[in-house]
């Protein structure tokens, strides 16, 4: 019975001569994590799921918001506020029961990441930020998975396979990200799309090619973008590929082993350079009127002067990484007597929110605050 | 070719240059043009195969500027 319902469900391409029974029972036996179910991995989940790929993990520690639905095609107005890696598993599920569908309702850090990844065949990066793209690359290149890459900006997406051993029967001779870029761009070099913008369709072509290499990968198909790199622009539909070099130097670039790899911090690799966080005082009086701000006050409790003019909390420098997680608002000022400390608080701080938080230093700190203020 | 937030920097997807022998030389006189791209950072393909070294340039030779992409 079940062999049967099998067979109806992926008739289509099971029809397929190159695709056949072998291919659907090499998909049903597949394993392929997804990390980020947002704009990519939304497209990328949902042709998964529909193609019968046997087991899908998704990571994402996200919640669904009103301005993800352009594109995240997967949740609906009713999702907004719930967690998109088991929102995402449930409305998989109902499209694809007989698959099994795990979802990671975690952030993807040094500590959890290899734990996570070991156990699938594939992994998809649907990631929106640089740390934790490197992060997946390195740990891909360590435990030797096939990486399905994508990234978009704007109206343009990149897409490409990236296999740090030759496949079974195949060739490759494993370039990784780093041989394009050897190093992570700061936060601030390279605009994300929450400033730059996207095309809400792109991510879907974008991730559907994600799910095709996938399959392609899986099922021994056609020729993946193996050590190749798709550029697709939907304004001008221009394709462009091209074959990507490996570089001598790459391997020394990526953690020698596990352990240096959970030593590793990505998100300090691409905290931006300590200047661009600091602000002067008319900025910080500008964010002060527009209000909605965490600020925050790094020296020690006995420092004066004090500070009345403003709402901020005290928070000694030793203690900014523990209560950093109550801190609620989208932007964060900290400041010192001289703009000294709140400059290594807001590299610390910008560490551990990334790019959810704007974290900013007042140079010059609150005695030149307070000295232009008197004047 | 130029492609993604690079094409803001040159204002143009393409361009065509004249008398360029290497891929060096090729970076410096862009430089020169556009000293924004002297922060940017970007992969260079040489007739669509990335390059790790200077690569000498042929009449004709197309050059692609790629930077890398974020979001997702």
């Amino acid at each position: 019975m079940k062999e049967n319902k099998i067979y109806d469900r992926y008739q289509r391409q099971i029809i397929l001569p190159e695709f056949g029974e072998e291919g659907q029972q090499k998909l049903l036996n597949a394993k392929v994590l997804v990390i980020g179910a947002g704009g990519l991995g939304c497209p990328a989940l949902q042709y998964l799921a529909a193609a019968g790929v046997g087991t899908l993990g998704i990571v994402d520690d996200d919640t669904v918001a009103l301005n993800n639905l352009h594109r995240q095609v997967l949740y609906s107005v009713g999702d907004i506020g719930l967690s998109k890696a088991e929102r995402a598993a449930e409305i998989l599920s109902q499209l694809n029961p007989d698959i099994n569908i795990i979802a990671f309702k975690e952030r993807l850090t040094v500590e959890n990441a290899m734990e996570i990844m070991q156990s699938f065949d594939i992994i998809i990066d649907g990631t929106d930020n640089f740390s934790t793209r490197y992060m997946i690359n390195d740990a891909c290149v360590l435990l030797g998975k096939p990486l399905v890459y994508a990234a978009i900006s704007q109206f343009e997406g990149q897409v490409a396979v990236f296999c740090p051993h030759p496949l079974k029967g195949g060739s490759g001779s494993g370039v990784n990200y780093r041989d394009l870029f050897p190093e992570p761009p700061k936060d601030d070099e390279v605009l994300n799309c929450a400033e730059a913008g996207v095309l809400g369709i792109l991510p879907g072509i974008i991730g559907t090619m994600q799910a095709s290499e996938t399959i392609k990968l899986i099922t021994g198909i056609g020729t993946p973008l193996i050590n190749s790199m798709w550029t697709y622009n939907a304004l001008s539909n221009e394709v462009y590929q091209l074959k990507l070099s490996a570089k001598a130097q790459t391997r020394s670039l990526i953690p020698a082993d596990e352990d240096a790899f959970k030593q590793m911090n990505y998100e300090w690799l691409c905290a931006s350079t300590p200047t661009s966080f600091e602000i002067d005082s008319d900025k910080f009086d500008e964010l002060l009127e527009t209000g909605g701000i965490d600020i925050i006050d790094v020296r020690e409790l006995h420092e004066t002067p004090e500070v009345d003019e403003f709402d901020h909390r005290r928070i000694p420098m030793q203690q900014v990484e523990t209560v950093a997680r109550d801190l609620k608002s989208d932007t964060i000022v900290v400041f010192c007597q001289t703009g000294k400390r709140s400059k290594q608080a807001a590299t610390l701080l910008s560490g551990i929110f990334g790019s959810s938080k704007k974290v900013y230093s007042l140079s010059g700190g609150i005695v030149n605050w307070k000295n232009q203020h008197t004047a | 070719m130029i492609f993604g937030q690079l094409a803001d920097i040159v204002n143009d997807h393409e361009l065509t240059l004249i008398d360029i022998a290497d891929t060096n030389n090729l970076v410096n006189e862009l430089n020169k043009r556009f000293p924004a791209l002297t922060q940017a950072r970007y992969v260079m393909a040489v007739d669509k195969q990335t390059i790790t070294t200077n690569t000498n340039l042929k009449d004709g030779s197309t050059v692609a500027l790629l930077p890398p992409f974020s979001g997702g």
